[in-house]
């Protein structure tokens, strides 16, 4: 499989990455040498193979159902590049 | 009175404890090769000067009371994917511009409640990807190395490349890093120093930036084996707030250094010999091979069938999650914003301008195996080809295999700017060919020098252990340490 111009935008839309057209047909190069390199996954026999979820071999730890943390919006907000009263500000997102 | 930025840390440990020196001396001398080399080898990103003199002013006051902990007054430096406390933390990224975190990450409290002094924080590859140390957006950091005779500046590896030039250098005692494909052991290797990425989940993850988190893993860059053993038995440990750090206790490492491996047995896989490795790779795996030997351990020859596929099936992983993770950059919550008509735009901006090259690759990667339509034959596909890396290990361990003898890198450090390598993404990516089967299947491996090659540079044999059984890897890897001698390089910068 390799991907076309169209496509690149089209996952660079959905990745939230503006990229000009220039930049487009970069990366559409450099997509298709990386699907190219892992296309070889093909070859392998994957038949009645359980995909991994988790690399470890244990159950995962429960955290009891408590409120730990709180009423630190100050510090939430300390990094943002634009907050009130402990919100962050984002453009006007409705109309 | 040698340069005390030449001990060890079990020799600066002891000189502490003799009150030979005190640790605002040996702060002060580390402080002072940083501030002569720093311009030139581009290791630390943010130096910690005043902060480092109280923690050290702090340990000398708890060495004289008797009250030292293990890492009492040893200086360190901080991969920059950790969160510290009100100092900067920015991955390597544009993205994180002016970040201080509020919070602490586990790895580096437990360093610091044992006693440590940070120095600062290390340059690395844009959010940990990359296998030269290029991709950040701080430059390149050259490797204190370079060929006899030539004074071309190479790169010191990747991801955790500040933190093995500062090691080799003799800016920092010690220092944190991370290993989420190679990115401990290939600068390692690449720097003549000792790296270790313990099992997945002997460290906690929680406080550091997130980029594939199912591979994930802290672990020390030190000048010697015992010293990564001193140090990752401060950095390891269960921990409530990450769910993937093992409820187990750590070891004492340090009681490794020097066991005997007589009658341990070492596989030696015939797929990590491939075709393109130089010469001197191989040699240097059978010098290792017959150290080994000659220490009493029984050599057995294995097969690890799916190895070949570990690498393609990394490119599908790791992007995958890392799209996943880097969401979270968006220009709301910390870091860069660059403004837009609306709230799309801004995110679109913001991440264009906040992201390197190699970070956008990545994560356009990720999201295209991640679609609709794509991610039975790509996503789905690699993580079953990971269940069979993982089950060829298994195999070999059941077997009676106690660690696993490979090669770490298929060359040794290469120049910055490398032509080839910037031409071909997948070039760079073949750097980590040896390393990534370990973390696909959440194995600990360390990489010790073993020898130079003929322009001296130094090469670094790896060890695969079982889950959670890091002491036989430095028993193993003392025992190359022992045979092979130490490796320095001439200071020139």
């Amino acid at each position: 499989m390799s991907v076309d111009i169209a496509t690149v935008k089209r996952v660079a839309s959905l990745a939230r990455i503006r990229v000009s057209d220039q930049e487009a047909a970069h990366l559409e190069g450099e997509l298709n040498a990386i699907l190219g390199f892992v296309e070889q996954l093909g070859e392998v026999d994957i038949e009645g193979v359980e995909p991994m979820t988790s690399v470890a071999d244990m159950a995962m730890k429960k955290r009891q159902d408590q409120v730990t943390a709180g009423d630190i919006a100050a510090h939430v907000t300390a990094n943002a590049p634009a907050t009130e009263d402990g919100f962050f500000l984002v453009p006007k997102v409705v109309e | 009175m040698t340069d005390p930025t030449q001990l060890t840390i079990a020799q600066a440990r002891q000189e502490l404890h003799d009150k030979a020196i005190s640790a605002a001396e040996l702060t002060d001398a580390y402080l002072g090769a940083i501030e002569a080399a720093n311009d030139t080898l581009n290791a630390y990103v943010a130096v910690t000067a005043d902060r480092a003199r109280a923690m050290a002013g702090a340990s000398d006051a708890r060495l004289a009371k008797g009250e030292a902990g293990p890492l009492e007054g040893i200086p360190l430096g901080i991969k920059d994917l950790f969160a510290t406390r009100g100092v900067h933390t920015q991955a390597g990224s544009r993205i994180l511009d002016g970040f201080e975190p509020p919070y602490e990450s586990t790895v580096t409290a437990n360093l610091w409640s044992d006693g440590a002094v940070m120095l600062g924080k290390l340059n690395m590859d844009e959010f940990a990807m990359g296998s030269s140390n290029e991709t950040s957006c701080y430059g390149p950091v050259t490797n204190p190395w370079r060929a006899r005779g030539d004074d071309k500046a190479l790169v010191p590896g990747g991801s955790s490349g500040g933190s093995a030039s500062a090691v080799a250098a003799w800016l920092c005692a010690g220092a944190t890093a991370t290993d989420t494909g190679g990115s401990i052991r290939q600068p390692a290797a690449f720097t003549g120093t000792v790296g270790i990425k313990p099992t997945y989940g002997r460290c906690s993850r929680w406080g550091i930036v997130a980029f594939a988190s199912s591979l994930d893993q802290a672990g020390p860059i030190a000048r010697d084996v015992r010293d990564a053993a001193i140090l990752l038995a401060s950095m390891a440990g269960a921990d409530g707030m990450d769910t993937t750090s093992a409820d187990l206790p750590v070891p004492d490492y340090e009681a490794a250094v020097g066991r005997s491996v007589k009658g341990m047995v070492i596989g030696i896989p015939a797929e990590y010999r491939m075709d393109g490795t130089p010469g001197e790779i191989e040699t240097l795996w059978e010098r290792g091979i017959a150290w080994l030997k000659d220490a009493g351990a029984q050599i057995r020859h294995i097969s690890l069938p799916h190895t070949q596929y570990a690498l393609p099936a990394y490119y599908i992983v790791a992007p995958a999650e890392a799209s996943s993770n880097l969401a979270r950059y968006d220009g709301v919550k910390y870091g860069l914003r660059v403004s837009g008509k609306d709230i799309v735009e801004m995110y679109e901006a913001t991440r264009a301008e906040g992201f390197g090259a190699e970070v956008k690759r990545r994560v356009m990667i990720g999201t295209y195996v991640l679609s609709a339509g794509y991610y039975d034959a790509y996503y789905l596909r690699a993580q079953k080809v990971r269940t069979l890396i993982k089950r060829d290990f298994e195999t070999a361990f059941g077997q009676g295999v106690d660690a696993i003898l490979t090669p770490a890198t298929p060359s040794a450090a290469f120049g910055i700017g490398d032509r080839d390598m910037a031409a071909d993404p997948v070039k760079m990516y073949l750097n980590d060919i040896f390393t990534v089967t370990v973390n696909m299947a959440g194995l600990p491996g360390i990489a010790v020098p073993a020898g130079l090659d003929g322009r001296g540079l130094p090469l670094g044999l790896q060890l695969i252990g079982r889950p959670f059984d890091e002491e036989t890897l430095f028993s193993t890897a003392h025992v190359i340490e022992q045979a092979a001698g130490r490796f320095a390089p001439d200071k020139w910068w």
